[in-house]
């Protein structure tokens, strides 16, 4: 425990529950609400995981994820994914993308908490 | 085989419809079975006195039995079959069908018209759920605050004790998050009670704004006079959206300053004169962006007669539609690429204008002009924002067809175009693929 999470989201209370449930859990969790400079964020805050919502203003989810697989120092980054689209086709450009985890909104608090475990567990 | 020749089997048909022995028809009318048999095999032709006898013991007129099948129920069969090029259907055999079977005949000409209906109502409902972006934001703030409120809901009711700070944050939350969750449900059903009527309400504040305009015909008198600003124009339009009330701004404003460029009045009567946009730009030594812009604002005679008029951005998004019927025009997505509009917009600053021909059962005519200008001047340090224009004119009067025009034929979206070759498609059509 005591590993570092950084949650880019931008609705205001889901940020707000999803810090405190994994504080509780003994994570250190940092936020972040805007697409557009988002790597900039991983790349000075050097999180041991990543939350990455899909919807996000100025730049998508996807985007962003590509962005990290494309970076040698954040292509290996255990990154899970949320996401209000849980069709078929947005899972398969997910893992296309190499997001290691992908849960549909809405989740309850026990899935987000199982697979960040899971996560910094196999980071 | 013509349909007098068919009286024969009319005759046998009506006779088993009303239950009647060939042989009690036959001595009715003073003949033998067997001739009456080879009349109803179409083996001899009759008229004269034994027709109508014939009619009158079938209580039929007489031209029932001569002529069959209306013709419009043989053209609306024949429409049928053309709509479904892939069928082979015996064409030349029509008239034998509707006149053996006529009620079969009518249940496809009725089936034909439906589909036809059907046809309509999907186009409106794809075009809108497909690329529709109030459903979509609609759904996401749905999505977000239940959510939100699943998540906030079960830490207050975990087993752990929060203290009365915590717990107050997020008993805020979950009343935020269930106020805007009714807010966006409630929305959400408006706006699928317009789905329902295929001719619905406004869903975006463009079709907020674009109603409004339709309720006043297009031509605002407030600002042809000047008895109001366009703020104050705003106001009296009580448009529901704060978005809708910034386009109509900005609407408002444009009209305005055409409207004291080229007043209605004497552009009236110089349009009576000079109709083509070209020459009226001369004219008045003013754009011609602003010239189509103006003409669509003509009071009009006759709605159906209405002038279009549609705009885009650079990135072919329309950012206004105004119909003239008959010449289809998507309320979201992209529309056919083979519009005057789009061909203006690979062409900055070059007037073009074509004869198009609608992709629908009349296929329509009109003429368009457009015309792609660029909003702001030229600048070293900032991107080019070009705006296209096209004005879409119902094909009469002045606006005919020349001798040796031809008609360029288009669409108004790949999804809903049925026409099969087409070097410009997109995506498959859901009409020609049947859905």
């Amino acid at each position: 425990m005591g590993k570092h999470v950084l949650l880019i989201e931008d609705e205001p209370n889901i940020i707000e529950a999803i810090r405190f449930i994994l504080s509780r859990d003994g994570w250190s969790v940092d936020t972040h609400s805007d697409g557009a400079n988002a790597i900039e964020r991983v790349q000075s805050m050097k999180p041991d995981l990543i939350i990455l919502d899909v919807m996000l203003p100025n730049k998508s989810g996807y985007d962003i994820l590509r962005d990290l697989r494309d970076d040698a120092l954040t292509a290996k980054l255990p990154v899970l994914m949320l996401t209000a689209r849980g069709q078929t086709k947005d899972r398969e450009l997910a893992e296309r993308l190499g997001v290691n985890e992908f849960i549909t909104k809405p989740f309850s608090n026990s899935d987000i908490l199982a697979s960040v475990r899971a996560l910094a567990g196999a980071g | 085989m013509p349909r007098s020749a068919l009286t024969g089997s009319r005759i046998r048909d009506r006779r088993t419809a009303k239950g009647l022995k060939q042989a009690d028809l036959a001595r009715e009318v003073g003949i033998s079975p067997s001739y009456l048999n080879l009349i109803e095999h179409n083996r001899r032709r009759i008229g004269g006195k034994l027709l109508i006898d014939l009619s009158r013991a079938l209580e039929v007129e007489a031209s029932q039995l001569t002529e069959g099948a209306e013709a419009a129920l043989l053209s609306r069969m024949r429409q049928a079959a053309a709509d479904a090029p892939k069928v082979v259907t015996e064409s030349d055999r029509a008239d034998e069908f509707a006149g053996r079977f006529p009620g079969w005949a009518g249940l496809v000409a009725v089936q034909h018209d439906r589909i036809a209906q059907l046809e309509r109502t999907v186009e409106t409902l794809t075009d809108r759920l497909t690329h529709d972006p109030f459903l979509s934001t609609s759904l996401y703030d749905v999505v977000s605050s239940v959510t939100s409120i699943r998540s906030t809901s079960s830490i207050l009711a975990g087993e752990e004790e929060l203290d009365a700070e915590w717990q107050g944050r997020f008993l805020q939350n979950l009343d935020n998050d269930s106020r805007r969750l009714a807010e966006s449900s409630q929305a959400l059903v408006a706006y699928l009670d317009g789905v329902g009527d295929a001719q619905g309400g406004a869903t975006s504040p463009q079709e907020e704004l674009e109603g409004y305009l339709l309720r006043n015909g297009f031509t605002l008198n407030a600002l042809e006079d000047g008895t109001a600003t366009p703020a104050e124009l705003v106001v009296d339009a009580a448009l529901d959206s704060e978005p809708a009330q910034i386009l109509a701004l900005a609407y408002f404003e444009r009209y305005a300053k055409d409207a004291r460029r080229l007043p209605l009045k004497g552009f009236i009567a110089q349009y009576a004169v000079t109709p083509d946009p070209a020459t009226l730009a001369q004219i008045y030594q003013a754009d011609i962006a602003m010239i189509l812009r103006r003409i669509a604002t003509l009071p009009e005679d006759d709605p159906e007669q209405r002038i279009g008029l549609v705009t885009c951005d650079a990135s072919g998004t329309l950012t206004f539609r105004k119909e003239s019927p008959g010449f289809s025009i998507p309320k979201f997505g992209a529309a056919c690429p083979l519009w005057t509009l789009y061909q203006a917009l690979i062409c900055p600053n070059t007037p073009i204008q074509t004869v198009v021909e609608q992709a629908s059962r009349t296929a329509p005519l009109f003429r368009c002009y457009a015309i792609a200008q660029p909003l702001q001047p030229a600048s070293f340090t900032a991107p080019t924002v070009i705006e296209a224009t096209m004005l879409i004119l119902p094909l009469e009067g002045p606006h005919q067809m020349a001798p040796m025009e031809m008609a360029q034929p288009v669409g108004s979206s790949c999804r809903i175009c049925p026409r099969d070759e087409c070097a410009a498609r997109r995506e498959p059509s859901i009409l020609a693929d049947g859905f």
